[in-house]
Order: structure tokens, then C-alpha cells, then sequence
């Protein structure tokens, strides 16, 4: 039995703080556990802090961009917020891109951008 | 390519069968990154070339090993790992290092993306043979 | 393989009795550095070294490296260093040592054959310590250009905040790999730091670039969109552009405008800044 991270549900967005290194199984069960979510709780956005996060591999880097997509057809969008400097160059050196994930450098400007409707200039 | 460890330095092996022991791995790189004085940027790079290669040994290799320690060569100091199964070997080396090429379910930037996080990247493996992949990645 | 006796006879050659050898080395050396270092200063440093090398070769060390010598070898690496931070050449460092062969040659104008082997077995000791005080030398020199290379590679890439969520690296001079990647670093940080969404690379100071420090520059914009944060790269001279569409560097998806002051209105833009001119003023 592994790990499960918790996700929180604030108004009509889902949070999710990611706070150690992870399992494999806990990173499939989080993808998991998300879709069913945002169905169970009609969730609008979904706001995933990884700021406590040392290291992001493909596979950790993958699940995002797949909850980004899934959550997407489900009708919600998700925000990556805190990614460190020594992640991010290390994630594009490794020829990740995350294509299709909103970011935002925290959590507060992460909730404003789900503030904010689609494609609209920010205010 | 023959890793110079250091010294009085034996390198600690960490088996590589379940997909929790990368999580061991992960641990064991970066606190040898963090005791040989990589930078932050140089650790990250390292911890997760790392984790990429020890997956693709649990992935494409069936398991096996990691060998990891601290090496010197040249008044140099620098953190080593060689990855080691008795897997199906790669039968296409030139292949499995393009960009976005893949056997199995991943995005297929394991090998070649390791290769560009680190300083020294050795590939030895021959098909029905195993794979050995070592890496290094030097103090600046 | 040297016999104990010919540490003995070291000892005597530099005990001579009735004589204070440390003193003359200390006017030796004192003349050839012309008084660029303290008469008492100069007098403690090397009778520490005189009483230390004349203990070790009374516990029989012969080689530098011997363990006898330790404490030799400590007091060469301090003096060396020292002179290596006041700017003395590697033969005003060397001097100090070798001018103790020469304080012994008058000992040898009416010395016996044991005295003459004695000499030249020091000289040799002396030798090996005259190199090793260049070594360390060398050495310190080496640490003190690594160390103003890098002072000057933070110096060269200041990050400066131009606006509230808005950050700037103005960049000045040739850019080479080491010296993107240093800023690359910098800037990145200072998103976080600041909490910027808007960051600016101008590069109006930047006589030219190649295909790795394009890359770096590019590498530097994915990640700071990977951290949530947009760059703009300004100043781009119309020889860089043309370097940027020869090499094949892909420029797409990147914000570029031609002058930092153009970027800057862009950057408050999309920060949600409105620049109003005030009613009646001129325009």
C-alpha cells in the first residue's frame, strides 16, 4: 500500500501540495485521485504546488503534463506553481517543456490565474 | 571508461528492483552530490539523471544495481553512478540516444537526456548482454 | 639510504657554534626583498622556520616530505601564501630559502670532507623546499584569478528590479558560456525572490553571440516559463539578428523587442500597468 497525497478542495478549486520526494505508485495514485476529484466536486481549476520538490524526473514530469490534459477535457485547469530554478533548468536541459502546463511562480498567483477567465489579458 | 573512485572511498551498491528503491537511490545521489560540493543546479541535474537511468535499468533492464561513490581523477572530485542489469541489452545504442525514441512507455528521454545533465556519460551493452551505463558529473 | 650521522652532521652545520646563522639569513633575505616586508616580521618568520628545519633534520628527516618535516612544510605554506597576497614575485618567495645555502658557503672554505657531503645533502633538502615554496605559490596565485574571476563574473550581471513584478539583466560585454549560465542562474533566482513575473535580457551591450550562448539564452526563457514567468529580450543588434538567423537558432515563441524601454512597456502591460500621460502635459 503506498502513499496517498491529500487533496484539498477550496471553493471550486482543488489543491494539491506536494511535500517529499515520491513513489512511482504515489505519483500514478495522485493522477488518479485527481480525475476522480474534479468529477466528484465539479472543480473549476486545480492548483499543484511543487515548491518543496528537489527534483522532477520525466516520469513526475509526465504525470503532470497528463493531469494538465486530463483536467482539460474533464473542464478544469491546472496550475503548476513553485517549480525551483535548479528544477526548471534542469527539466529543460533534460528536453521536458511540460507543453500544455499553465505555471505560476506560488501558490497565490496560481489561484489568481484560475481567478481569471480563459484567454483574457491579466488585469 | 573506468571510474577512478576516490580513495578510501568504496562506492555503496543499491539493488534496483521495485520502483520504490529509486526513491533510495535518489536519497544516496544527493547526499553524495551535497558532500562532494556540486552546486545546487549541478545536484539537481545529477540526482535526476540519476533517476532517470535507474528507471530504464527497472523499466528496459528487469532490475539489477547501482553502484554509487565519489571519484577523483586530475585534482578533480566529482560524483559517479554505473547502472548496471542483465537485461535484453539495447540493440540500437545510436537509436535509444535520439531524442524522443522509445521501447517501452516513456517519453524516451531517459538515456539521451541523462546524457546532457551530466559530465561523463559511458554506454556499454550489447544485445542479450546487459547494459552498464555510467555517469559523472565534476565540481566545477 | 642516509645514515642517521648525516643528520647529525646537518644539525652541526647549521648549529655552528658561536654563530647566529638565523641572523645572517634574516639580512640576507631582508636585502633581496628591500625592505618591502617588516625587519621584525621577516626575523619571526624565518627563525620559526630556522628552529623548525633544524628539529626536523635532528629527528633524521631528509626529504620534504618526510613526516619529521611537517611542521617545515606549514610554516613554507604560510609564508609562501603570504608572500603570494602581498604581490611578491615566485624567485622574491624563493629567495628565502635559497639564500640560507648561501649563508652556509663560508662555512665550507675550511671545512672538511663530512662538511662538504653535509652541504650538499642540505642543498638538496634546501632545493626540494625552494620548489615547494614555489608550488604553493603558484598555487595561491591560481586560487586568487579563480577567486577575482568569479567576483567579476558576479559583478558583470547584476539583476536589477525596474518595476514592481518586473526584473531586468542588463548585459554588457562578450557573453561566453560560463558567464550565460551564471546569469541564467541569477535571473531565475531573482524571480523567486522578487516574485516577478516579467523578466527582461537586454542585450543591447552584447557585441555578438554564438549557437551555445543563443542556446543558453533560450534555455533561460523555457525554464522561466516552466518557474511561471515570461521574458522579452531587447536590444538585439540587427548583426546578432542575422547571426540568430544564420546559425538556424530558433527564435520562435520568444518576445523580442528592440529596445529595453520598448520591453519595459511591454512588461507592465501584461503586468497590468497602464502608462497614462497626465492630462495637459506635453507629449
Amino acid at each position: 500500500m503506498s502513499e496517498r497525497i491529500p487533496v484539498l478542495r477550496i471553493g471550486d478549486v482543488l489543491l494539491v501540495s506536494v511535500q517529499f520526494d515520491l513513489e512511482d505508485q504515489t505519483v500514478l495514485n495522485l493522477q488518479e485521485d485527481l480525475a476522480e476529484q474534479i468529477v466528484a466536486t465539479s472543480a473549476s481549476g486545480v492548483v499543484i504546488d511543487i515548491s518543496a520538490l528537489e527534483i522532477v524526473d520525466s516520469f513526475v514530469g509526465r504525470m503532470l503534463s497528463t493531469v494538465a490534459a486530463v483536467s482539460r477535457v474533464l473542464d478544469a485547469r491546472t496550475v503548476v506553481v513553485g517549480m525551483r530554478p535548479a528544477v526548471a533548468i534542469t527539466l529543460v536541459e533534460l528536453g521536458l517543456s511540460l507543453g500544455g502546463v499553465s505555471t505560476a511562480l506560488d501558490l497565490e498567483k496560481g489561484l489568481a490565474k484560475l481567478g481569471r477567465p480563459v484567454g483574457s489579458a491579466p488585469r | 571508461m573506468t571510474t577512478p573512485w576516490q580513495a578510501g572511498a568504496e562506492p555503496r551498491s543499491y539493488p534496483i528492483h521495485r520502483s520504490s528503491d529509486l526513491v533510495h537511490i535518489r536519497q544516496a545521489v544527493r547526499a553524495l552530490s551535497q558532500e562532494c560540493g556540486l552546486s545546487l543546479v549541478d545536484q539537481t541535474k545529477m540526482i535526476t539523471a540519476a533517476s532517470e537511468l535507474a528507471r530504464n535499468t527497472l523499466v528496459y533492464g528487469g532490475g539489477g544495481a547501482v553502484r554509487t561513490g565519489l571519484v577523483g581523477a586530475d585534482a578533480r572530485r566529482g560524483v559517479a553512478a554505473v547502472f548496471e542489469d542483465a537485461g535484453p541489452g539495447i540493440p540500437d545504442v545510436e537509436q535509444a540516444m535520439t531524442d524522443g525514441w522509445t521501447s517501452g512507455s516513456g517519453l524516451g528521454l531517459g538515456l539521451s537526456g541523462a546524457r546532457r545533465l551530466v559530465d561523463d556519460f559511458d554506454l556499454r551493452t550489447a544485445p542479450g548482454e546487459g547494459t552498464v551505463v555510467t555517469i559523472v558529473k565534476w565540481v566545477r | 639510504m642516509v645514515e642517521r650521522d648525516d643528520a647529525v652532521d646537518l644539525m652541526g652545520l647549521l648549529s655552528v657554534e658561536g654563530q647566529d646563522l638565523a641572523a645572517s639569513w634574516v639580512s640576507e633575505v631582508s636585502g633581496s626583498l628591500k625592505g618591502r616586508i617588516g625587519r621584525a616580521e621577516l626575523d619571526r618568520e624565518l627563525r620559526e622556520l630556522y628552529d623548525a628545519l633544524v628539529e626536523a633534520l635532528g629527528q633524521g628527516a631528509v626529504d620534504v616530505h618526510a613526516e619529521q618535516m611537517s611542521e617545515v612544510r606549514a610554516l613554507l605554506t604560510e609564508l609562501s601564501r603570504n608572500r603570494a597576497r602581498q604581490g611578491f614575485s615566485p624567485s622574491e618567495t624563493a629567495i628565502s630559502v635559497f639564500a640560507l645555502k648561501r649563508i652556509l658557503e663560508p662555512a665550507l672554505r675550511d671545512g672538511s670532507a663530512e662538511n662538504v657531503r653535509a652541504y650538499l645533502l642540505l642543498g638538496r633538502i634546501l632545493d626540494e623546499l625552494g620548489l615547494f615554496t614555489i608550488e604553493t605559490y603558484t598555487r595561491t596565485r591560481d586560487e586568487l584569478i579563480t577567486a577575482q574571476a568569479e567576483q567579476l563574473l558576479e559583478l558583470s550581471t547584476p539583476v536589477v528590479r525596474l518595476w514592481d513584478g518586473v526584473i531586468a539583466v542588463p548585459l554588457v560585454g562578450t557573453l561566453d558560456s560560463a558567464r550565460t549560465q551564471v546569469v541564467m542562474e541569477k535571473l531565475l533566482q531573482a524571480l523567486v525572490d522578487t516574485g516577478s513575473e516579467q523578466a527582461i535580457i537586454d542585450i543591447t551591450g552584447v557585441p555578438a553571440v554564438d549557437t551555445q550562448v543563443a542556446q543558453h539564452l533560450l534555455k533561460t526563457i523555457v525554464a522561466a516559463k516552466l518557474m511561471g514567468a515570461e521574458c522579452t529580450v531587447s536590444g538585439i543588434s540587427p548583426q546578432i539578428a542575422q547571426t540568430i538567423v544564420a546559425l538556424g537558432i530558433e527564435f520562435d515563441g520568444i518576445v523580442t523587442k528592440a529596445s529595453l524601454a520598448d520591453a519595459l512597456k511591454l512588461a507592465l502591460r501584461r503586468s497590468g500597468v497602464d502608462l497614462v500621460a497626465q492630462q495637459g502635459a506635453l507629449r
